[in-house]
């Protein structure tokens, strides 16, 4: 903690960053299952809903390149989830309370915490995407569409995990952070995930489709797999994931200065 | 009092605690009911286009193809989720006193799978009334309609049974995702959102012996007036019964043993 006491920032966010890392990769459950379920799903929705690229206007002759998209999307949930479940155990355990008692930054409390998220979107991304290279997902902007999909991934990624840390600061428990898991899977089902929005029959769900933001991340990634540079669809995701980093960055901001009472 | 007697009334009261208990308390019994109504909401509103592939030969339509595997799916997570029950009453103290208590222990389990059962009559009654209210077709009379909840049932007793020795062997909740990742990899294995003959790749050979494949193709062919695969089904289930049956008298038999 002395340490800690007396370094500058960067060192401040390298000390709770590699904490977090640390923590994920001690816990072998919170790495593996994030990482293996949603390529369980994925092979499973590819051969379930191959007969869906039959249908005229379908996008893609490959429903695994279609949905490629989709574990990049889950494996951002579950980070999500998992580092705000690490820092609402911080909360509890009274660790963040004895930070609050050091000359210890919010910033770098911030920092430390989304680099364990951060570090979580980077292995599960790099992990999709070769996953799915292997099993013959081809990517139609080539080697550099792979590189702006990975950056995309790990801002979404790195977007939902602000959005854990926003949840575990407000309600500082981890039942709390679980208790926003189904919101989540809400809104990615509730999305053009599974499906192209112009294919879905029913009204209503073409229209939650349209207002979900998960839509845009979802069709910015999957534009990169399959229909080549689309500018509008990147400026989408990056830009609505963008907007969501710095929305719940801000809210976390103010959550922790309440959250932390200094004496 | 007979031996039949002791565990029925053992078996009873487990059975009325754990209904009290869900039906009290939102908590308990919001996921079981939250979670098919949402994949029903979602697959069938979503993924309706998919009817129009060629070769979808499925005549009730779309909405009333997934009834039938949320009623399944239902009833299995219904089992399950009694599992996470078991698990927290070992977790919090309460199973180790009921195993003192109890005269019958195997009513213990009879209990909790009588439970496991009404929770699902109830949330196949919300999910009905959900796809009715979205314009779901029902072509099959009321005999199949009572078929499809027979076969629920069973696959609720089924899953009840496999989380229970879960629950029994591991004592504690954190046994949760070991009683429900083969389950979830077990009924999504199966022709969730196409029928079997447009299921694609490895997922189709491993289908085709899945019995969950049987459950599904019997719940649709209820619900569309045309059962089919009953026999097979009838025996699936007989057998997963039998087995799970024996897994959860393990589990009974090593929770004994731990005291």
């Amino acid at each position: 903690m002395t340490a800690l006491a007396h370094s500058a920032l960067p060192s401040q966010v390298g000390l709770l960053a590699g904490r977090a890392i640390r923590r994920i990769l001690r816990q072998p459950a919170q790495l593996v299952f994030p990482i293996l379920f949603p390529l369980i799903l994925l092979a499973v929705n590819t051969s379930g809903l191959d007969a869906a690229t039959q249908l005229p206007g379908f996008p893609t002759a490959s429903y695994l390149d279609f949905a490629l998209a989709i574990p990049f999307m889950q494996g951002a949930l579950f980070a999500a989830l998992n580092g705000g479940q690490d820092l609402a155990r911080d909360i509890q355990g009274g660790f963040l309370d004895r930070l609050a008692m050091t000359p210890m930054s919010g910033a770098a409390l911030l920092a430390g915490q989304l680099g364990g998220a951060l570090f979580m979107g980077v292995i599960s991304a790099v992990l999709y995407l070769a996953v799915g290279v292997a099993f013959g997902a081809g990517i139609a902007t080539g080697v550099a569409g792979a590189l702006v999909l990975l950056a995309l991934a790990i801002v979404i990624s790195f977007a939902f995990a602000c959005f854990g840390t926003f949840v575990a600061l407000r309600a500082g428990t981890g039942e709390a952070v679980q208790g926003f898991f189904p919101l989540f899977f809400v809104l990615l089902f509730l999305s053009s995930a599974f499906f192209p929005r112009d294919l879905i029959e029913q009204d209503w769900f073409a229209i939650v489709a349209t207002y979900n933001p998960v839509s845009y991340m979802v069709e910015g990634i999957r534009s990169l797999v399959i229909a080549g540079w689309d500018g509008q669809a990147l400026a989408q995701a990056f830009g609505i994931s963008a907007i969501a980093i710095v929305a719940f960055l801000a809210l976390s901001a103010r959550a922790l200065r309440t959250r932390l009472v200094r004496t | 009092m007979s031996a039949l007697g002791r565990t029925r009334s053992v078996a009873l009261a487990v059975a009325w605690r754990s209904i009290h208990n869900a039906f009290t308390n939102p908590a308990f019994l919001l996921p079981s009911v939250l979670f098919p109504l949402f994949f029903f909401i979602a697959f069938a509103g979503g993924l309706s286009g998919v009817q129009n592939a060629p070769d979808f030969d499925y005549k009730s339509g779309y909405t009333s193809f997934q009834f039938a595997f949320v009623c399944i799916q239902a009833a299995a997570f219904g089992g399950v989720f009694t599992g996470f029950a078991i698990a927290a009453d070992f977790e919090f103290g309460f199973a180790r006193r009921l195993m003192l208590a109890a005269p019958n222990r195997g009513g213990i389990i009879i209990g909790y799978m009588i439970s496991a059962m009404v929770r699902a009559i109830f949330v196949l009654g919300v999910v009905f009334l959900a796809g009715l209210v979205a314009g779901m077709r029902i072509d099959g009379s009321l005999g199949d309609l009572a078929a499809l909840l027979v076969l629920a049932l069973c696959v609720s007793a089924v899953a009840t049974l496999w989380s229970a020795g879960i629950a029994m062997r591991l004592r504690t909740m954190q046994a949760g995702p070991a009683m429900q990742m083969p389950v979830f990899i077990l009924l999504f294995l199966a022709p969730v959102y196409v029928p079997l003959n447009l299921v694609a790749g490895w997922v189709h050979d491993v289908a085709r012996f899945n019995p969950a494949t049987a459950f599904l193709e019997a719940a649709r062919g209820f619900v569309s007036g045309e059962p089919t695969k009953v026999g097979i089904t009838a025996i699936c289930l007989v057998a997963m019964f039998a087995l799970a049956a024996l897994w959860a008298r393990g589990g009974l038999r090593s929770a004994e043993q731990a005291g």
